[in-house]
């Protein structure tokens, strides 16, 4: 079985995130990190393979330096990686994201598509959705247990209401829950081979992605401005003498919340 | 943007979910030509509901391919609609289902999607969101290229707009593609929840590890049954076993803004911070007095939770009952 991860380099979580005021995106000059939601899809793809065989490939869009993220699914036991890299894809949102991102996952011909459930820098959760879309494939999200058997699979997704148990045949797109499993730490000899692995940069136009259709000229959505969020009033703090569940409740009686 | 404004009314059974009719009575406000959605099977009894909150129109497709909540027929039948209508904006309140349903619309027609929209505003003719971001340290003021402006809208930022009058409901039949009628609900396993869901909920009462015990969050259950209002929980204790999932608010979790949030014995880490800092009043009662909780909560208690809720619910039902 083939199975696909996409993945996605995020600041790392420890540096301070910003996004640029003249660009208007967010600035990724710092340390690049995988999206820790990632590793589970990584995981995911792993076990499955030691269970019943085939192949791993990590795929990504993002600048070459992007690279440095992809071997880290590499050291984690990935088997390829393949970075959709292009400066004519800066700035692409989910429509031009999804439709490249889908034009290198064809070229795989894949079995199964992993995607964790969401990236850690935008909170969306969505690009899994759209590709799914892109691919005409069936698909699952918010996957805390996973069954694969040669033709299909079975995933129990978690919402508002509790569980689903929803089966689809493959190839299909599946985006798994952080809880679905513990990811393992790369190691040392994992990280020393990692280096040796396959990893290719492809451009946009060798996935037969127009311009157009990529980065700014490709999206569909646009951010206009920047500003603080609005600042919270003053904060009452009050150590608890015996007295403070009657203050609480004169509080919330003057704010009308009761 | 020309055309109407389509809203996504997800339901749960017979009823709309609060969040989408926040959304529409959000849309009603900023436009003339609003229509709701409800797609399901035997969903004509919930899609009526709709009129009573502002919806003149509803449109409705009622087929047994959309019976389980699935979202890729939905996608289907979202872009005949759009089609058919010439939709200037499909508008969804964010969810499980509505956001893959959103996203698979988006690479369907190429439109621009937005989320986590927590305002929406027409500027000049022009639908504009504004997103909190980055944990919400930034405000983004975000609008769309073209159209139709597909928007998922943060649950709890819009409250339902009772006192409409009656929708006409318009049948729509929709042909599926065979991909988006691929996947089979197999089983699905509902808890039984009493009182509203947190995202329903005006007031939430949460609790985390300060609440010491699985059996502390009967103080949690105790206060919000005082206060009409839902259990919330934090990663850490669903992470435990204590508390289940749905119920579980931050990052990996829901995000909520209710009019009042009480968090018991939660510290206020920043993954469960960015899912409930949209709040209207924020109360926190926790034995640290250096809990990072206490730097965003509107009113703190330093103090043990263990005597201090009880009292309160006791005072509240008091006050109700006098």
């Amino acid at each position: 079985m083939k199975i696909a991860v996409c993945v996605k380099q995020v600041p790392d979580a420890t540096a301070a995130r910003r996004i640029d005021a003249g660009t208007k995106r967010l600035d990724r000059s710092g340390e690049g990190a995988l999206n820790a939601f990632d590793t589970n899809a990584v995981e995911e793809a792993l076990r499955l393979k030691e269970a019943q065989g085939g192949e791993v490939v990590v795929l990504s869009l993002g600048p070459e330096r992007a690279l440095d993220t992809l071997r880290k699914a590499l050291a984690m036991g990935a088997d390829r990686a393949v970075l959709v890299s292009d400066e004519a894809a800066a700035g692409s949102d989910l429509v031009a994201t999804s439709y490249a991102l889908a034009k290198a996952i064809e070229r795989e011909d894949a079995d199964l598509v992993l995607f964790g459930q969401q990236s850690s820098d935008s909170d969306g959760a969505v690009l899994f959705a759209a590709v799914a879309e892109r691919l005409g494939a069936p698909l699952i999200s918010q996957v805390a247990e996973l069954t694969v058997t040669g033709v299909a699979a079975t995933g129990k997704r978690q919402t508002e209401y509790g569980y689903d148990v929803i089966e689809v045949p493959l190839p299909a797109v599946i985006a798994v829950s952080d809880s679905i499993n513990e990811p393992r730490y790369p190691s040392l000899k994992g990280i020393m081979s990692a280096k040796s692995k396959p990893q290719e940069i492809v451009a946009l136009a060798e996935l037969g992605v127009e311009a157009a259709r990529a980065g700014e000229a490709g999206s569909r959505t646009e951010v206009l401005s920047l500003a603080p969020p609005p600042t919270r009033g003053d904060t009452i703090k009050v150590e608890d003498d015996g007295a403070a569940a009657q203050k609480l409740l004169d509080y919330l009686v003057e704010k009308r919340l009761v | 943007m020309t055309g109407p404004i389509l809203v996504f009314l997800e339901h749960h059974g017979d009823e709309l979910t609060k969040g989408g009719l926040g959304v529409l009575g959000k849309a009603v406000s900023l436009s003339g030509d609003v229509a709701g959605v409800v797609l399901g099977s035997g969903v004509q009894a919930a899609a009526a509901k709709a009129g009573a909150f502002g919806a003149t129109k509803v449109y409705v497709c009622d087929d047994p391919a959309l019976a389980a909540p699935l979202p890729q027929p939905r996608v289907d039948a979202l872009a005949a609609l759009v089609e058919q209508t010439g939709a200037g904006a499909v508008l969804f309140a964010s969810s499980v289902l509505a956001a893959d349903v959103a996203a698979g619309l988006a690479a369907r027609l190429d439109a621009g999607l937005n989320w986590d929209l927590a305002g929406l505003e027409v500027k000049d003719g022009r639908l504009v969101g504004t997103r909190p971001a980055l944990g919400d340290s930034v405000l983004v003021e975000v609008a769309w290229k073209g159209g139709p402006c597909l928007g998922l809208v943060r649950s709890g930022t819009f409250d339902p707009q009772p006192g409409g009058g009656s929708a006409a409901v318009e049948e729509l039949s929709v042909s599926f593609r065979d991909f988006s009628t691929a996947a089979r609900m197999l089983d699905q396993a509902h808890e039984q929840a009493s009182g509203p869901s947190i995202e329903e909920a005006d007031v939430i009462v949460a609790g985390g590890r300060g609440l010491g015990a699985p059996e502390g969050f009967a103080l949690c259950e105790d206060l919000a049954g005082a206060l009409g209002g839902a259990v919330a929980s934090t990663r850490a204790v669903v992470d435990a076993g204590w508390y289940p999932y749905s119920t579980q608010v931050g990052q990996t979790g829901k995000t909520v803004a209710p009019k009042l949030y009480i968090a018991l014995g939660i510290s206020g880490a920043i993954q469960h911070k960015v899912g409930m800092q949209g709040s209207g009043t924020i109360v926190a009662i926790n034995k640290d007095p250096n809990a990072p909780i206490f730097d965003f909560a509107d009113f703190g208690i330093v103090g043990d939770l263990h005597q201090v809720v009880p009292k309160l619910a006791e005072l509240l039902r008091a006050r109700r009952d006098s």
